[in-house]
């Protein structure tokens, strides 16, 4: 056999056989199962109660008499803010507010509680100004008029193509789950395929063993076996993720239903997941090799690619930035800065549509620069690796550079 | 043939030359040694005729072939400083390894359960590499550096850090090696290993050779012109001995430029002494070691 596929199988099965390599292939999916379950047991837990809680209200205007059953939220009135602190310090109301006489021109209700919380509830929000509206046009509108305005807005959007027809892929939040979820999944198998990579090179390295491979193989030969079969096994992994990514969700909208049956995948995220994932691996992975030739141990060598996964992670930190302001010019750069460009197509994918050109020059920035720092790699790389002890200097290597 | 050939090599990283114009060969069937103080460029010129690193200029030569991919597995090496993948069997590793030198699995495993038995290892071969001691990961690591038959072996301090009786071990193995043909070269700082071991020597100091050659006549050629003398009865004056000195057990004589050993051991014999040794005295190596270095500080 081929030297350099002997060097790729036996460095995809030394990585796939380690532990954390298979603790953190299992695990991912292991832990959506997990959420899945304990979804449905909170949701089945926690399903709002349909106990009428009453609220105490004293009206100090006059003529809020009508609509005191407000859902589940009852409104009973008191003459004096007096007896409705009585009846809330008795437990008989929850809470209560009082419309004061000027509340026509300044809009302020007082509220009291005694419970300890950051805003008042969403569900008494709704009741209280439902049933300040309703009071308000009672009897100048009609009935039909009052629901409106009081939700005026149920917002049903659907994306047509360019001939008109309903779209397949219809955005939204349902489009947006997978694509952030794999965002952070892709930097992780990205980081730490390289960072394997790192360790293997910085471990032959610091026992010497690398001077028996080198006396069998050459340096481009054992670069070549190494970075593909490590990298093998990152894809491998990636692949059973992705795998498991539509068996998940089928669950996850078969049992819970609701927001996760809107889930769908974006146009070609697969195609992009793997081919991002190749060539952002393939970048680290150079870059790993170089650092891996030139730093003295792999703990050294670690600290140093960590300059370098930054970038990478930088699209997993401004999400919701890219969430909200989804067509700012700084996302077109991260899309074509390679080192952020695997991590910030996909979360972008999830937003909005990246125009082709945009996709196509992110491709072409990453594979001219893979094959640029590959070429760099390959002359500091026989040099340094043999070199231990001392870390060269950053002139020296610059000098070795140009005249390797 | 010559197994090796090594001409004009010279080797320098960054601005400083560590590697200066250095010529020698090795035969087949003979075992070499390459001795030199610490930073002489032994290491590099290792590396160069392991194909590790290529030299600036000049050329290594195996079997009349110059080094390339090819040449390769013909090449045998056991590194100064050893290890191997510690999670990974003693059995796999050997396969590994020789499979990168071209050998078949079928083959390498059938030679590899061979060297371990040869070795006493054969007990071990399913153990990882990191349940190993050092002596036996060295045993290993030797193994791998012969299992392919290879033309050329460079054993760095092979003996360091193991135990009489595999040193006693090695040794045979390495005069089987050196009976089947191959060439081995032999780098360390044991003088006496190099002296029971090796039939001629390089001694390199600062990149350039400074001793080449047969080691017994690069020994005469140092040697002090006195002769050791074991003897019963009164010796009194000799013609030709400027002095003499008595050691424990023994007298060294030292010899005035003209005489030459032969004489004075007739004039001895001639007086009728009982000799019971007469050794013409030679330097240890270690001895011609720091002379040749000491003098190359100065």
């Amino acid at each position: 056999m081929n030297k350099t596929l002997l060097i790729l199988r036996h460095e995809f099965l030394h990585t796939a056989k380690r532990r954390g390599f298979i603790v953190m292939t299992v695990i991912v999916p292991l832990v959506a199962l997990l959420l899945i379950g304990v979804f449905q047991l909170v949701s089945g837990i926690a399903r709002p109660t349909a106990e009428v809680t009453t609220i105490g209200y004293v009206d100090e205007l006059g003529g809020f008499q009508q609509y005191t059953s407000q859902g589940n939220i009852t409104l009973a009135r008191f003459d004096t803010p007096d007896d409705a602190t009585e009846a809330l310090v008795n437990g008989d109301i929850k809470e209560y507010f009082v419309i004061p006489s000027d509340y026509i021109s300044t809009g302020v209700i007082n509220r009291y509680t005694l419970e300890k919380q950051l805003a008042a509830s969403s569900a008494t929000m709704t009741a209280i100004k439902n049933f300040l509206t309703s009071n308000l046009l009672a009897g100048k509108v009609p009935e039909a008029t009052v629901v409106r305005i009081e939700a005026p807005l149920n917002l049903v959007s659907t994306r047509l193509t360019e001939t008109g027809a309903v779209a397949p892929e219809q955005g939204g939040y349902g489009n947006f789950v997978i694509p952030a979820v794999f965002s952070i999944l892709l930097a992780l198998a990205i980081i730490f395929t390289s960072m394997y990579l790192l360790q293997g090179l910085g471990d032959e390295k610091e026992n010497r063993l690398i001077e028996v491979l080198l006396s069998s193989v050459s340096a481009r030969q054992l670069l070549t076996g190494k970075v593909l079969g490590i990298g093998a096994a990152g894809l491998a992994q990636v692949a059973i993720w992705a795998i498991s990514v539509p068996f998940l969700l089928n669950l996850a909208s078969s049992s819970i239903g609701g927001f996760f049956s809107t889930i769908q995948l974006p146009a070609n995220f697969i195609v992009l997941a793997v081919v991002y994932f190749i060539l952002g691996y393939l970048l680290f992975a150079v870059i790993s090799a170089s650092i891996g030739a030139i730093s003295s141990n792999s703990r050294e060598g670690q600290q140093l690619i960590g300059i370098f996964t930054i970038p990478l992670l930088i699209p997993l930190w401004f999400m919701s930035l890219i969430m909200f302001l989804p067509d700012s010019p700084i996302w077109v750069f991260f899309t074509i800065f390679p080192l952020s460009a695997p991590v910030e197509v996909i979360v972008r994918l999830g937003v909005a549509d990246i125009p082709a050109w945009q996709l196509a020059t992110s491709l072409a920035v990453m594979v001219l620069s893979i094959i640029g720092i590959l070429l760099l790699t390959i002359r500091v790389f026989r040099t340094y690796l043999l070199m231990y002890g001392k870390r060269p200097g950053w002139g020296e290597i610059i000098r070795n550079l140009r005249s390797g | 043939m010559l197994a090796v050939e090594v001409s004009h090599i010279v080797k320098s990283f960054a601005d400083k030359v560590v590697v200066n114009d250095l010529s020698f060969s090795v035969a087949q069937g003979e075992i070499f040694g390459l001795i030199g103080p610490n930073g002489a460029g032994k290491t590099t010129t290792i590396r160069m005729m392991m194909d590790i690193i290529k030299p600036d200029s000049g050329e290594v030569t195996i079997l009349g072939e110059k080094l390339s991919e090819a040449t390769k597995n013909k090449l045998g090496y056991l590194p100064e400083e050893r290890g191997l993948y510690k999670k990974l069997g003693v059995l796999d590793s050997i396969i590994y390894l020789a499979s990168l030198k071209g050998m078949d699995r079928r083959s390498a495993e059938e030679k590899a359960n061979e060297l371990l038995n040869q070795t006493g290892m054969l007990p071990h071969r399913g153990k990882k590499i990191e349940e190993l001691s050092r002596g036996m990961g060295q045993i290993i690591q030797f193994i791998v550096g012969i299992i392919h038959d290879p033309e050329l072996v460079v054993l760095d301090e092979p003996f360091a850090g193991l135990d009489p009786v595999n040193t006693e071990l090695l040794k045979g193995m390495l005069a089987d090696l050196r009976n089947q043909g191959k060439a081995l070269v032999l780098s360390t700082h044991q003088m006496n290993e190099i002296e029971e071991l090796c039939d001629r020597i390089l001694m390199i100091n600062h990149g350039r050779a400074v001793l080449y050659g047969n080691l017994a006549e690069i020994k005469s050629k140092y040697r002090s012109n006195s002769v050791l003398l074991e003897f019963e009865g009164e010796l009194g004056e000799v013609p030709g001995v400027t002095e003499k000195r008595t050691h424990k057990g023994y007298t060294e004589l030292m010899l005035d430029g003209k005489t030459t050993p032969h004489q004075v051991l007739e004039r001895l014999v001639n007086r009728g002494i009982m000799i019971n040794r007469f050794e013409v005295a030679t330097p240890p190596l270690n001895e011609i070691f720091l002379r040749v270095v000491g003098k190359n500080h100065e």
